[in-house]
């Protein structure tokens, strides 16, 4: 089933982009092609079969907890945008009004 | 000509004083100069970093030449190698092919990188790629198209496609790429080169800038099977930076190469259902002589099955984008890279990633934020995590039965740049031999196996079980001594 117009507008705003509406338009056709096609994976019976997020056997990797030196402030900040007073600078976050 | 060398070529010629680093580097950095204007495999280029790095090298040799202890010394010692620029290398411009990371500078080296130097590995510069490694083409780059050196109208393959051309045309002795779905071997096939693809956790993926964690892995992309095994075996370890790293010794890849040539009492699996209606007849043809080669040097040829590949694809085309959307949310215009300011935090957001990102990257972050979302999740994302399951065990149930898989690596040779850049999903069909590896997290490499009509290369590609890559590798040595595939090279017209 195609996305609407709609639709592809809320994943836009859940993904934090902006996007022209030929843009919008384009990727509604393009994005229902690939879960039209993707829709392939519906018809195994997977109800006995556990999901797999990693191959490694790996749960839980510890270390000690010691304090070793860390990158410098001021590499940290060498790339930001904007900095101030050894911080990254970001707009109000609340609106005051 | 130095810049045809390979690693281990030049490792001898290095140490018995016939050749300098310097002169090593110097040729290879003259040999970018006169084709990369047409192969365009180098985003950037640090000349003078890597000349000072193989003076270094050359002052290591002369010391050890001195003390009598150059057996010791790493056979990267004075060789000059090319990154992939999704690897962070410190100091030194890491794009990752797009215009979000146009300015950005890396504060530290991922870990292979370091491995590399430590060994006295000298690095010429960064490779192009698609953008965030998302791609099968370089089309995606957000600055060129590399162009393959067998045929400048064609691509080279991709992500890691620069790293690729650039071995086939000289313009390195080796590089790094990484391999997410293919990014490693697809090129390699598509260049006619060796690239291996690593067990998941072999190699520290740190200060690799991410696509999809459960599936990225760096990889080796060189001249013959020996250079790809020198290669591994100087990134290859346990990094407690990387969670998924695994604390694995790592033996000598190469040094077991001359002992055993044949492949007597290899089991090989050909899987049928790697040979499908609609891949070029040749293809077909080169790979099924390449196993009838390695039946000949002994091997015991099996028919097999993965009855789950035709999901693959569709797997793998959820699971990468929703973690590239998790992934990539980082990139926020607020403390690296692009920043186009809006009214508000929100518009700053939205205004960034909306100019910054390329057409794919954004396609792949909408594609996985749609299976990440609220009423979506259980039906695209945990569903493909379980049909990832069934194709994992595919994998597991043959490799009982068999030591090594052999099959095609790419279903084409290499197309012609532009054929598929309008057609998302006919894009993708061009990795559905090679991402199902990265799915259950096992290792593989592509090796030149022969050529198309149209002198194009063609990869066999090799497929073994979990840290098996010794295995692996004495298979493709085998085949690579057996033939003469991989001394083959593209004819460049070099500018004078």
């Amino acid at each position: 089933m195609p996305l609407t117009i709609s639709e592809v507008e809320h994943i836009a705003e859940l993904a934090k982009l902006s996007l022209t509406d030929a843009e919008t338009a384009l990727y509604r056709d393009q994005l229902s092609a690939i879960l039209d096609y993707a829709a392939a994976i519906q018809r195994v019976d997977t109800s006995a079969i556990p999901p797999t997020a990693t191959v490694l056997p790996l749960r839980n990797v510890l270390r000690a907890d010691h304090v070793t030196p860390a990158m410098s402030q001021e590499d940290v900040l060498a790339n930001a945008p904007d900095a101030v007073e050894g911080c990254f600078r970001v707009k109000t976050i609340l609106d005051a009004g | 000509m130095l810049h045809e060398l390979t690693i281990h070529q030049a490792a001898s010629l290095l140490r018995s004083g016939e050749i300098t680093a310097v002169e090593l580097t110097e040729a290879v950095l003259a040999r970018i100069l006169a084709v990369d204007n047409d192969v365009k495999a180098y985003l950037a280029l640090t000349p003078e970093v890597a000349l000072e790095q193989a003076a270094e090298a050359d002052a290591t040799l002369a010391d050890a030449r001195r003390a009598g202890t150059l057996a010791e010394l790493p056979l990267l010692t004075g060789i000059p190698l090319a990154i992939k620029d999704v690897i962070s290398v410190e100091g030194i411009p890491a794009t990752c092919g797009s215009k979000i990371l146009e300015n950005y500078l890396p504060p530290y080296s991922a870990t292979a990188v370091l491995k590399l130097r430590a060994a006295g590995a000298v690095l010429l510069g960064k490779t192009n790629t698609d953008e965030f490694a998302m791609g099968s083409s370089t089309e995606n780059s957000a600055y060129f198209t590399t162009h393959n050196p067998w045929d400048l109208e064609r691509v080279p393959g991709g992500s890691s496609g620069g790293s690729a051309a650039a071995v086939a045309a000289d313009e390195c002795l080796a590089a790094l790429g990484t391999d997410t779905g293919g990014s490693v071997r697809q090129p390699a096939a598509l260049c006619g080169v060796v690239g291996l693809k690593p067990t998941y956790g072999r190699v520290s993926r740190y200060g690799l800038i991410a696509y999809a964690s459960s599936l990225d892995q760096i990889g080796s992309l060189a001249k013959d099977v020996t250079d790809a095994a020198i290669l591994l075996g100087a990134i290859a370890g346990h990094d407690p930076r990387d969670s998924t790293s695994v604390n694995a010794p790592v033996p000598d890849y190469a040094a077991p190469f001359q002992h055993k040539p044949g492949l007597s009492g290899l089991r090989i699996g050909v899987p049928k259902e790697y040979f499908v209606p609609g891949m070029q007849p040749e293809v077909e043809a080169a790979v099924r002589a390449a196993i009838g080669v390695m039946r000949d040097l002994g091997a015991e040829i099996r028919e097999v099955s993965l009855p789950h590949t035709d999901l693959a694809l569709p797997v793998y085309y959820l699971i990468a984008p929703a973690e590239a959307s998790a992934n990539l949310a980082r990139f926020d215009g607020i403390r690296y890279g692009l920043s186009a300011s809006g009214g508000s935090l929100w518009e700053t957001y939205r205004q960034t990633r909306g100019q910054g990102f390329g057409p794919e990257v954004k396609r792949r972050i909408m594609l996985g934020a749609y299976a990440l979302s609220a009423g979506y999740y259980d039906a695209y994302y945990l569903k493909a995590q379980q049909v990832r399951t069934l194709i994992k065990q595919d994998f597991d149930n043959v490799l009982r039965d068999v030591d090594v898989i052999a099959c095609p690596t790419s279903p084409t040779t290499a197309f012609r740049i532009g054929e598929k850049v309008d057609d998302p999903l006919s894009m993708y069909l061009t990795d559905i031999f090679t991402l199902s590896l990265n799915l259950a997290g096992i290792c593989g490499l592509s090796l030149p196996c022969g050529f198309d009509a149209a002198g194009l290369p063609i990869g066999l590609q090799l497929i073994a079980g979990p840290f098996e890559e010794p295995r692996l590798l004495q298979a493709a040595y085998a085949y690579e001594q057996a033939t003469d595939w991989h001394t083959r090279k593209p004819k460049l017209e070099a500018e004078s």
